[in-house]
């Protein structure tokens, strides 16, 4: 009897701490919430800052310089930085620390950049490309960047950053070796990098979304946010701008985290759809945007208005079902444009501070036009990945081997 | 040992304590039991949830609610046969996550590949099942730790085929066995096909614990040195439960593939769903008491409970607290309840020393198969 109830609460206590282990593997995959501890989550009021907001409001309908043919090269004018020092023959060696490759955006783009990386090395730009994936963990990273300073025999850095305020020192430190340090996709507060690679942002993509939506939508309609998780900026700034819109335009936005699981994005809506109509799904990411729509299907209500991710699955689904949709692009191409950088840089061209690539959309009318050109690419490929003219293409990425 | 005189009372069955009294007292006692008195919360939490939302109460809706809920209520009835042996299966989760995302890789579009695939994902089931199993009976590795390793090597293997992202659904018609249903049924509009897969494992389940697999299988929860005694090849059974476990995970996971598609985040803490269910429906950590359907019962009430949250506007990042709170308020109540209803209410006839009721279970074992000579395997080990 004793036993008993001793073995019994040891399994207890050890399922009450597994539980608290699995917690934080849900979040695992992402990267740590940025910033001081008050401030990561919470109202999307803390993650608004007007003046970003304005300035990407902007940007959206800006002129960007270079060839509309190669977007990943165009930027918008602002400050350059003279690289004339960098100047120098030869082929270089890169060195790569990666943040993860565990959503279908970040494994397309480094497919991507493998393939541009091939393009540079037959030019006799880099000698080799060293890479380190650090499995969304901002200890990893820290430490992969230590690696390269102290021992990787870098000529060039490139960061692409898990959370922001973690890797801050990191990169620091990277610029302190005098050598060209570029930082894509997430950012970093600090402007020592020679140049900061990313599309327009966040609140951009908010900004197009949810305009689309109220667009779309009655005032008082409900719109369920499908959320993937809190804490990283370039999603809290997409879900920060939209809800401000939805308040301004009276639609009625419930938000919830999904963390990308499908089975919860259908519970989600589900329960929604018991609760009453749901006119709108707006989503920060478009991972899990057919499990939302199928969520309809199989209820047998009326399919929503909504906003996804130039993912295929979610172009398809949105062809298929006929619905009202848009799909905001978080230009994949990118992942090109650090190694192009580095081209630029030890060729001594200059190179954008603050590099803006464009962040354009997909409506309904351009969708057939991506569908066509991304026949046969599987249902994680995104439809902005800007490798046509690359010599893999299109085998690699629709064999999707991740390098 | 006073077991046997026990026997002759009633011709071909002993008379079990419970079967006493009519069907509705039987019932009434039935239901004071923790294992019954998740059945009286679950309908209480439906009523709530009505109450709260009106339009979940419509038939559609409800049987809509019953699919969803199938997979997780048929990982609980996996779950409970290695809890009730006194086990725990931590790879559960795993399991279905491996299985989905073989799904998807392997199948594709191509129809032809939904039946090789489904036997592949089955044979991968037992597999992992006998590992689980052997590795804890034979080797005597508390199964705690060697479901854990199990799930490691497991996400281990799902993070390096997929890298941890999603690779498209597989072909629609391996998604409609978890997606799909009959249609046009008067009422309900729809019976979906994981509630008919959920009724079907669980009257399977049921028949399982009444035969002599069942028995033993609780009784060596309850005290695996008498049932070794009795003559149980305790790794093999202990074993079976393993297999059984991963198998309602692959089931499980053949559903989800269906119902929301192939991601690597698909079963993701199904194992503690899993185990918060069977504890709610009541059934003991550490082995040797409780009901199958109870723990199918936990995992409805467990997911009505979300729902009523969810109703009430309860944000649903409190999920894991609540069922952490679940988990040990749950064994607090059901280990109190077991031991306050065995006390008083054990006036049988084998004499009130409370010593002999854990021997009860293992005797009715050998006296189920109806064999002329009940009781007395005890003295042939």
């Amino acid at each position: 009897m004793r036993r008993k109830l001793i073995r019994g609460s040891v399994a207890v206590a050890a399922v009450v701490a597994l539980a608290a282990c699995s917690t934080d593997d849900v979040d695992d995959p992402a990267p740590q919430a940025e910033g001081s501890s008050e401030e990561t989550e919470g109202s999307s009021e803390e993650w608004f800052v007007q003046a970003d907001y304005d300035e990407q409001f902007e940007q959206r309908s800006a002129t960007f310089e270079g060839d509309p043919e190669q977007p990943w090269l165009q930027y918008i004018d602002g400050e350059m930085t003279d690289t004339s020092s960098f100047a120098a023959k030869g082929a270089k060696k890169v060195c790569f620390s990666n943040a993860s490759i565990d959503n279908p955006w970040r494994q397309t783009g480094w497919i991507t950049m493998n393939e541009q990386l091939k393009v540079l090395q037959d030019a006799g730009v880099i000698s080799e490309m060293e890479t380190r994936d650090a499995q969304a963990d901002d200890n990893t990273q820290l430490s992969d960047i230590d690696y390269f300073i102290s021992e990787g025999g870098c000529d060039a850095f490139v960061i692409s950053p898990n959370s922001t305020a973690a890797l801050t020192p990191g990169v620091e430190r990277a610029c302190e070796t005098g050598k060209p340090v570029i930082v894509f996709d997430r950012g970093v507060e600090t402007d020592c990098p020679t140049t900061f690679i990313h599309p327009i942002g966040g609140y951009a993509w908010g900004i197009d979304t949810a305009e689309f939506l109220s667009e779309n939508l009655e005032e008082g309609d409900k719109v369920v946010a499908l959320r993937i998780l809190p804490g990283v900026d370039v999603l809290e700034h997409r879900w920060a701008a939209a809800e401000k819109i939805f308040e301004e335009n009276g639609i009625d936005a419930v938000d919830y985290f999904t963390g990308a699981d499908p089975t919860e994005i259908k519970s989600i809506i589900s329960d929604e759809l018991a609760k009453g109509d749901v006119h709108g799904v707006w989503m920060d990411a478009g991972d899990g945007a057919v499990a939302a729509i199928e969520a309809f299907e199989d209820a047998g209500a009326d399919l929503p208005v909504m906003t996804g991710e130039d993912e295929m699955s979610f172009l398809r689904k949105w062809e298929e079902t006929g619905l009202t949709g848009l799909a905001p692009v978080y230009s994949n191409f990118q992942w090109r444009t650090p190694l192009l950088a580095v081209e630029k840089i030890f060729k001594g061209e200059e190179v954008p501070k603050e590099w803006v690539l464009p962040q354009v959309p997909i409506t309904e009318e351009e969708r057939a036009q991506f569908l066509e050109a991304n026949d046969g690419m599987p249902d994680g490929h995104y439809a902005k990945f800007g490798g046509e003219d690359l010599p893999g293409y299109p085998d690699v990425w629709q064999e999707r081997i991740i390098p | 040992m006073s077991a046997p005189t026990v026997v002759p009372v009633s011709g071909a069955r002993p008379p079990i304590p419970e079967h006493r009294g009519g069907p509705g007292r039987r019932l009434v006692e039935a239901l004071q039991t923790p294992g019954g008195g998740v059945f009286v919360l679950a309908a209480l939490l439906l009523v709530a949830v009505v109450v709260a939302n009106p339009s979940f109460g419509e038939p559609g809706s409800l049987i809509r609610f019953v699919g969803r809920t199938a997979p997780i209520a048929i990982a609980a009835m996996g779950q409970y046969f290695v809890i009730v042996s006194g086990e725990f299966d931590l790879s559960m989760g795993a399991v279905i996550t491996a299985q989905v995302v073989m799904a998807g890789n392997l199948i594709g579009q191509d129809d032809g590949k939904v039946v090789p695939v489904l036997l592949l994902m089955i044979g991968l089931g037992v597999l992992i099942g006998l590992v689980n199993g052997l590795l804890t009976t034979l080797l005597k590795v508390p199964s705690f730790i060697v479901t854990l390793g199990t799930m490691l090597a497991l996400s281990g293997l799902v993070l390096y085929l997929t890298g941890g992202a999603a690779t498209g659904n597989p072909a629609d018609s391996f998604r409609n066995i978890g997606r799909g249903g009959i249609q046009g049924v008067p009422v309900l509009e729809v019976i979906p096909y994981p509630a008919l897969i959920l009724l079907v494992l669980a009257v399977g389940a049921v028949v399982l614990m009444r035969r002599p697999f069942g028995r033993t299988l609780i009784a060596a929860g309850d005290n695996p040195e008498a049932a070794r005694l009795a003559g149980t090849t305790l790794w093999w059974l202990k074993t079976r439960a393993f297999v059984l476990s991963s198998l309602s995970a692959t089931v499980a996971g053949i559903i989800l593939v269906g119902y929301a598609g192939v991601h690597p985040s698909v079963g993701r803490g199904y194992e503690f769903t899993a185990i918060t269910a069977v504890v709610l429906g009541g059934v003991v950590l550490g082995g040797g008491r409780g009901w199958v359907l109870s723990a199918a019962a936990g995992a409805f009430a467990l997911e009505l409970l979300f729902s009523l949250l969810n109703f009430l506007g309860v944000e649903s990042t409190w999920r894991d607290t609540v069922q952490g709170v679940i988990i040990i308020a749950a064994v607090a109540v059901a280990g109190r309840a077991w031991s306050a209803g065995r006390r008083p209410a054990s006036r049988s006839p084998a004499g009130p020393d409370p010593a002999t009721s854990p021997a009860t279970s293992p005797a009715t074992s050998p006296a189920s198969p109806g064999t002329p000579v009940p009781g007395t395997t005890q003295g042939e080990s």
